[in-house]
This record gives C-alpha cells, sequence and structure tokens, in this order.
C-alpha cells in the first residue's frame, strides 16, 4: 500500500534546489550510456526531444508512435507561443516572475519546486530552439521578438506567426531524425501502446499492436518513457486532434501508476462556436488574438441587430469591465466562465446564439489592416474557411472549448511516476499547470521535460541497474500483456452489437461537457457518477466494430480508446465531486465569491489528489500529497 | 447560409496493400454544407456501419490544416478545389447539389496504398533524415539573439518552413518528384545562418535521397498549385542553385 505520496523535492532555497540535485544525482558514463534501453512512447515536443537528446547522450532509445511519421504529434497545433524568461523586452521579466505567474495561473495548486525548474529553463529552451534553426518572428533588427499572452504584464511570449507549435515540432523532429538516421533512436511508427509489462514491481517495456498489420509485438527495456499527451477528448468535441486519446496512460493506471487530478481541464476561452450535430472537432483561435481583439457581447438580451447596428453604449465589453488591469488578456479560465456566463443569460451572438464576439475593428483603425494580417493574417483565413465569414469586416465569433488537461499520471520531482522506471513527460504528466495552464506554457513544458530534465534525472534511475541486460521478450510477463491485447481485440471483434464506436463516443462527450464542464455541482457530478457507467455498460454490450484485427481498422484502434475514455471520465467527477473547492479550471458553483469568482479552501486542499487503481468496478483510492508553499502567499487570484 | 445537398461518391475502396482495388459509388444525401469534406465521410462511414459494411479508411487527425495526415485526390486535384486549403479544412459550401464526386488516395509509387484512401508516406521522412536539421545537441546552443537574423530572412525560411508534409505536391506532379517537400525543409535551413555549416552537405544528400525515393523534378509546376500551405516554387530554383553549387563545394581530394 502507498503511504503519503513523496515528491522527493530537493532541500535548500528554491533558486538553488535544480542547480543542487542536478550535482547530487548519479551519472551514467557514456561508455555505460549504450548499454541502457529506453522506450519513449508519443512523438510530441516532449517525446522528441526526450529521445533525441537521449539519441546524443548515447543511450539506445526506441520511439513508438501510434502516426505514420512523428511529425503529426498534436504539439504541431499549438498556434500562439512558448513563454520563457529572457527578459529581452526589458520590462521587468525574469525566473521568479514566470515562476510565479505560473504558480498563481494554477491557482496555487502546483508544486512551488518544479513551476521555478521550469522557469529556469525556459530561457534554454529558446536558445536550444533557435539553434536548429526555428524560425521565431524577429524585429528589424534581426533580434528576437515577443509578445504578450493571458495572465501576465509583461511580454515573455516567442512565436513564429500562430504556428509556433508547428515549428518547435519540426524542430523537435528534426533532431529526432538525426538520431534515427545515426542510428542511435528506432523508431517505430504506426505502432500503438496498448499494455505496460511490469515486472518484480517496475516497468519493463510495453507490448504495441501495429496499426497496419494488427502484430502484436514486445519492447523491453530498463526504462519507460510517456509522453502521449492530454485526454481533451473524453469531451468528444475538443481542439484536440481527433486520435488524441489516454489509452497509454490509462494502461499505465491499470497497472499501477497514480491518476492525478483528473478534473483539472482547461476550458480555452477562443474557440469557433459549434454549429451542428455533425460537427467532428472544434478549432481553436489563438490567445494571441486577445491581444488586439476586444471581447463584446450586446448590453441587451436577445438583440436581433447584426453586430455593425449595435452601438457602443449598446455593448458590453465585459472583461474590460470586470477586469480593468488585465482586461482581455485574464487567465484562460477566467475569460471562459465569464463567456459562459454572457451566453447562459441569453447574450449570446451568432445564429445558436452560443457565441461572443472578438472584434478587430478597433486595432485596425489603430494599425492598419496591414499590420493585422501580418500578426493574423493565417488565423483569419482558417476562420473564414471554416465559418464562411470574413473577419476583417465582421467580428469573429468565439466560444470555449476544451483544449488542454492538467491532470495526468503523477510524478515525482524527477518526473518519475510512482512506478519505478515509467517516465511521464509533458501533457501526460500532471507536474507544473496546477488547475488552470497559462497560454505558450504548455510548449515551455514539454520542451522543458524532453530537453533538460528527463535526459538528466533518468540517469540517476538507471545507474541502480549497470551491467543488468533489460529482460527479455520472451519471459512470462510479455506474453501475458500480449495475449492480454489479442484478447481485447477479440472481444471488440465479437461484441456485433448496432451502434458506432463513434456514436458512444460523443454520447459520452455529452456528459462530460453537460457534467463536468465549465462549471459542476454535486447534482451533475453524482448524475455524471450514475449516467457514465451505465452507458459504457451499454457500450461494452452494443458497440459494433467490423472486419478484423489482423489490417488497418480503424473502428478497432478507436473502440479500446473510448473504452478508457469512459473509465476516465468516472474518475474525473469523483475527483470532482471530492474537491470540495473551486480551482482554476475546476469551478464549483457552490464555492464562489460573491462575485461569480473561483472560491479555494485552502485549509482542506492544498494537496493533489492521485488516484490508485483498484481494478475493474471499484472505484480508486484517493491518496493525497501535500503541497507546500515556502515562497508565495496563497491569495485569491486577483486579475483586477 | 447553410444547406443540405445530395452527392454521388466515387470512392476507391482496397483491402490491403497487395490487394486488387475498384472504385465504389455510394449516394450520401442530406449532407449540409458547413460540413467538412471530412465530416461528411464521417456521415457517410457512420450509414456504412449502420448498414453492416466496413467504413472507408481514410487519415485525418488535427483537423484544421497543419498536421499533414489527411489528403484525398478529390476530382483529380491535390485536397480538393479550394486554393491552398488542406482537405480538412475544405467545406461542402464548394460543392453543389447533384455534384458527382471522385474521391481516391494519392497516386504514387512511393507512397503505397496502405487501405482505401490512407497511403504510407514514409519515404518522406527518410529525407528528413539524410540531412533535414541543423547538428546541435541538446544543450549546446548559444544565446538565441547572439546572432541577428534579418527580418526578411527569417519571414523567407518560415514562408518554406510552413510546409506540412501531407504530399500534395507528390500527388499532383506528373513525376511524382517530393521536390518541393525537399526545397522547403532545404531552404528553410539553408537559408538561416545556423543552418550555414551543413548548407551542402545537408543540399546534395537530400536532393539525392528524394531521388532515390522518388521521381525528377522536371518544373511542371502542379506542386505549387496543389500545395495546402502554397509554398512557391522559388524554392526549388533556389535548391537546384544550391545543388549545383554544393556538388562543386563537397568535392574530395583524390590524391
Amino acid at each position: 500500500m502507498l503511504g503519503s505520496l513523496d515528491a522527493r523535492i530537493p532541500a535548500g532555497s528554491l533558486d538553488s534546489k535544480w542547480t543542487d540535485h542536478k550535482f547530487s544525482m548519479r551519472l551514467v558514463n557514456p561508455n555505460n550510456k549504450r548499454r541502457f534501453d529506453v522506450i519513449v512512447v508519443g512523438s510530441g515536443l516532449a517525446g522528441a526531444s526526450a529521445a533525441a537528446s537521449l539519441g546524443e547522450l548515447g543511450y539506445r532509445v526506441k520511439v513508438l508512435t501510434y502516426h505514420d511519421s512523428p511529425r503529426r504529434a498534436h504539439s504541431i497545433a499549438a498556434q500562439g507561443g512558448i513563454n520563457a524568461a529572457k527578459n529581452y523586452q526589458n520590462d521587468g521579466d525574469s525566473v521568479y516572475r514566470l515562476f510565479y505567474d505560473t504558480i498563481k495561473g494554477g491557482d496555487y495548486r502546483a508544486r512551488e519546486a518544479n513551476v521555478y525548474r521550469l522557469a529556469e529553463v525556459s530561457v534554454d529552451i529558446i536558445d536550444q530552439a533557435t539553434a536548429q534553426g526555428v524560425p521565431f518572428a524577429r524585429e528589424y533588427g534581426g533580434l528576437l521578438d515577443n509578445r504578450s499572452f493571458g495572465g501576465a504584464q509583461v511580454s515573455r511570449t516567442f512565436y513564429a506567426r500562430g504556428q509556433t507549435g508547428q515549428q518547435l515540432l519540426l524542430g523537435a523532429y528534426s533532431a529526432l531524425m538525426r538520431q534515427v538516421a545515426a542510428g542511435t533512436v528506432e523508431l517505430h511508427t504506426r505502432s500503438e501502446m496498448l499494455e505496460l509489462v511490469m515486472h518484480d514491481g517496475r516497468a519493463v517495456g510495453v507490448v504495441t499492436r501495429d496499426l497496419i498489420t494488427g502484430e502484436i509485438v514486445s519492447h523491453s527495456a530498463h526504462a519507460v518513457v510517456l509522453a502521449t499527451g492530454g485526454y481533451g477528448n473524453v469531451y468528444f468535441l475538443s481542439t484536440n486532434a481527433k486520435m488524441c486519446n489516454v489509452t497509454a496512460a490509462w494502461r499505465a493506471h491499470r497497472q499501477g501508476a497514480l491518476f492525478a487530478n483528473p478534473c483539472y481541464t482547461q476550458i480555452h476561452p477562443t474557440c469557433i462556436p459549434a454549429s451542428d450535430d455533425f460537427q467532428s472537432k472544434l478549432t481553436l483561435m489563438s490567445e494571441s488574438l486577445r491581444n488586439d481583439g476586444r471581447i463584446w457581447v450586446p448590453l441587451a438580451h436577445d438583440d436581433g441587430r447584426g453586430p455593425h447596428e449595435i452601438p457602443d453604449a449598446d455593448r458590453d465589453y465585459f472583461l474590460e469591465r470586470k477586469y480593468p488591469a488585465f482586461g482581455n488578456l485574464v487567465p484562460r479560465d477566467v475569460a471562459s466562465r465569464n463567456a459562459k456566463t454572457v451566453v447562459d443569460e441569453g447574450r449570446g451572438v451568432g445564429p445558436l446564439r452560443n457565441g461572443v464576439y472578438l472584434d478587430f475593428s478597433g486595432a485596425m483603425a489603430r494599425d492598419g489592416e496591414a499590420v493585422i494580417r501580418a500578426k493574423y493574417g493565417n488565423l483569419f483565413d482558417m476562420y473564414e474557411r471554416i465559418t464562411g465569414e470574413d473577419p476583417y469586416t465582421v467580428p469573429m465569433r468565439i466560444y470555449p472549448a476544451t483544449h488542454y488537461t492538467m491532470g495526468g499520471l503523477w510524478v515525482d520531482y524527477e518526473l518519475m511516476s510512482n512506478v519505478p522506471g515509467l517516465f511521464v513527460l509533458g501533457e501526460a504528466n500532471f507536474s507544473d499547470h496546477g488547475a488552470n495552464r497559462l497560454g505558450a506554457s504548455a510548449l515551455m513544458q514539454g520542451l522543458a521535460d524532453g530537453y533538460f530534465i528527463l535526459p538528466y534525472t533518468i540517469g540517476n534511475y538507471l545507474s541502480d541497474f549497470l551491467g543488468d541486460p533489460a529482460l527479455g521478450t520472451s519471459e512470462p510477463v510479455f506474453a501475458d500483456a500480449e495475449q492480454a491485447v489479442a484478447d481485447e481485440m477479440n472481444r471488440w471483434l465479437s461484441i456485433g452489437g448496432t451502434r458506432s464506436v463513434d456514436h458512444y463516443h460523443r454520447e459520452l462527450g455529452k456528459l462530460v461537457w453537460d457534467y463536468i464542464g465549465m462549471a459542476r455541482n454535486k447534482t451533475g457530478l453524482e448524475k455524471a457518477l450514475s449516467e457514465i457507467p451505465a452507458l459504457r455498460e451499454e457500450y461494452h454490450r452494443n458497440v459494433r466494430v467490423l472486419g478484423s484485427a489482423d489490417t488497418l481498422n480503424q473502428s478497432l484502434e478507436k473502440a479500446g480508446r473510448v473504452a478508457d475514455l469512459f473509465e476516465l471520465a468516472e474518475l474525473m467527477a469523483r475527483d470532482a465531486l471530492t474537491r470540495e473547492e473551486s480551482c482554476g479550471g475546476h469551478f464549483r458553483e457552490e464555492h464562489q465569491t460573491t462575485d461569480g469568482e473561483a472560491m479555494r479552501d485552502d485549509d482542506n486542499f492544498t494537496h493533489v489528489a492521485a488516484w490508485e487503481w483498484n481494478g475493474e468496478g471499484t472505484p480508486q483510492t484517493r491518496h493525497r500529497e501535500e503541497l507546500e508553499f515556502d515562497n508565495v502567499e496563497l491569495t485569491q487570484r486577483s486579475y483586477k | 447560409m447553410s444547406a443540405e445537398i445530395n452527392l454521388t461518391l466515387k470512392v476507391w475502396r482496397q483491402a490491403g496493400p497487395n490487394a486488387e482495388g475498384r472504385f465504389v459509388t455510394y449516394e450520401a444525401g442530406g449532407i449540409s454544407t458547413d460540413a467538412s469534406f471530412l465530416e461528411m465521410l464521417d456521415i457517410v462511414n457512420e450509414r456504412l456501419i449502420e448498414a453492416g459494411e466496413e467504413p472507408i479508411v481514410f487519415e485525418s487527425d488535427c483537423r484544421e490544416g497543419i498536421c499533414g495526415t489527411c489528403g484525398l485526390m478529390i476530382n483529380g486535384q491535390a485536397h480538393g478545389p479550394q486554393k491552398g486549403t488542406a482537405t480538412c479544412q475544405l467545406h461542402m459550401r464548394s460543392f453543389s447539389d447533384g455534384d458527382h464526386i471522385v474521391i481516391e488516395p494519392w497516386r504514387a509509387t512511393s507512397f503505397p496504398v496502405l487501405r482505401d484512401l490512407a497511403v504510407d508516406r514514409r519515404a518522406m521522412d527518410a529525407i528528413i533524415g539524410a540531412g533535414g536539421y541543423i547538428s546541435v545537441n541538446t544543450g549546446a546552443a548559444p544565446d538565441a539573439n547572439l546572432t541577428p537574423v534579418p527580418k526578411e530572412t527569417a519571414d523567407t525560411a518560415f514562408d518554406a518552413a510552413a510546409c506540412i508534409g501531407c504530399g500534395a505536391c507528390v500527388a499532383a506532379c506528373p513525376n511524382s518528384a517530393a521536390q518541393l517537400f525537399t526545397a522547403a525543409k532545404v531552404q528553410h535551413l539553408n537559408l538561416l545562418p545556423q543552418g550555414q555549416a551543413q548548407r551542402w552537405a545537408r543540399t546534395e544528400a537530400m536532393v539525392e535521397t528524394m531521388e532515390a525515393f522518388f521521381g525528377s523534378c522536371t518544373n511542371h509546376g502542379e506542386c505549387e498549385e496543389a500545395c495546402p500551405k502554397e509554398i512557391p516554387i522559388d524554392f526549388i530554383a533556389w535548391t537546384n542553385r544550391d545543388y549545383i553549387k554544393a556538388k562543386v563545394k563537397n568535392r574530395k581530394l583524390v590524391g
């Protein structure tokens, strides 16, 4: 049984912990590195940067991804930028300020030591990416440009037009492909991890299914690294890519890895509103738009007039009104919740009355259309392709949508889960964003974990196993795991029900959005806890998966992923129900201030909730990791 | 405004890499013009599953035009009729009631069909592995502002770097060359000061790896028309110039 969770945070002052710890960790000498096998699952920013860095160091690395190429990972879709405490703008930024903004932005539900380290290494990421050829935006003098993002009063965000994630991922992917060509990294595309293999309480490998041939393959290693992203697709409609799922993390959870803070999900304020039932995903419009766009709705309920017919006096710029200091640049959770409030009041805009305006007419009058086009042209074009409306002449319509999940597998300071040998990076872990992630911090965290943290900490674990070969894949634990995967495939194919996997996924998403969405309450969460298992039971009885397992079969791939999302959704509801407070993205309607702001309960909930799997049909056990704040004072976040 | 249209689809079905393929006709009725092209296929697939038929395999992921996973030949055009638009961002308002739409996978020897509309594009990764990088180990980088890069240079490098690696250029090319893909990556790195140290080695290796897998470029220009990111073929011209220079600069001593 687990005692209270120990994150193994090093002693010492905040600004010396990481430096001291790097010195105290054991090293693996260059000749010994090539005797260690490391599996990296996932090829996004965290996975690709980790695999490339470990390959450069001399480890034998195997990268497993279900994509046809590592470059497809969903990091590619991040638009706005990446934060770093470079203070190139001379506007008062520092490592401490980035740390402080991130801790505050996360509503004081993240570890001080982790967040400080993140802010510390942020500056190295920009150097690394620039050296790789990432074409960040520049000033006319040739130096790097910055812009500001929500939750900050300095300009510390580096960007590459509206495609920063793409350019950073292509940088990490190129570093990865360099190692593939050099022979230090073995790349397996279209390989989906379906089991984590354990031996003597340690992670010793994984079992994958080849998505083209259906072949079930064992892979053994001294350590397994999961960099498999978030679980936003539990809502069905989200800004995540269609294939994003929780399966790798969830299968690890079922083998004993704790799942932390699943109820911390982020609803991004600026997405294109849903248009109809056939909608397959929602599209984000970068938060950077809030630098120049003004958000408003009509003052009057059910105002039928078009945006141009509504004079300024009849408009409510509700973020500027309520938060004069931060205005349209309040953090995402605050912006989203306020948009929900005005739409719920009946002041929404658009044909379905399900959006708010994001208006650039003021910025275009001030700076000229050419300047706005240069900054946001690709986003405006994308908006027009999707909606058929021209945002240069008609204000954009936006509404919040699920975008990122702060929860994930529990990890200690060294990014190792409670399962020895299992490391978790990027969005797949829970560590750095607390209850709400600030804009432009996801790219920072993924690359910090992969380039600058794991390459140090993994050696500290591996040095215990010097001279031990990795467990052979002929061992019974691998055969058992392979059999489990084969049985699962046969089970899906033999149900012979009547409705598609997508049908159930969509129905699940509606429940999760209604009950565990932007605002939650006890009644809704209890409903979720009865309705989700009921739908899950029907899913396992009535889903229709056609075809066979020995070929490319997309319904079969999705069947297992959706089954895992069902189990996760139930845990989200339980986590949200237990956390009797509002913090960041977790807003419990019972816990709010008189003016509708989130109200934390620091006496009872300044901790991480990490859930332990107890087998199917038995609720998970909740463990706690107490959060200690020695450097910042816990206050109610104020962006006024 | 949204309307509903009825379509007849002629879709390439192929059970596996070595199976015979054929066109199968499907009626797709009551499709909203607000749906994306892939959402239209989702609807068709949902109906096929209800009818007990295996759904059409097609690939997609981000559905916002950036990951490069999707890609279909639509009425003979890579990514369909809308310029500068990937298949996932093409919407049904580009079509009319009663239209017949022919849907095929990318056609190229170096992109073997895996099933139905899905193809294997790993040859493109091999081109990147041949030199599509700047060799800088993690931790070895100097301060990012040490080397100023003129804004115009950075912007042009970005124009090349915008490539999403979808393979439309190959599918559109009469020779099935991946020259636009290769040139975009070569020029992204060759234009930047950071990319100079490996400029000539990179150019030779990437161009020749491209030629080993794909056909040769003979300047038809179809790639530029098909590119969802509208990457100009100027980059091909610049790469051809760099390639000739590289052959001279990469000479080895024979003595």
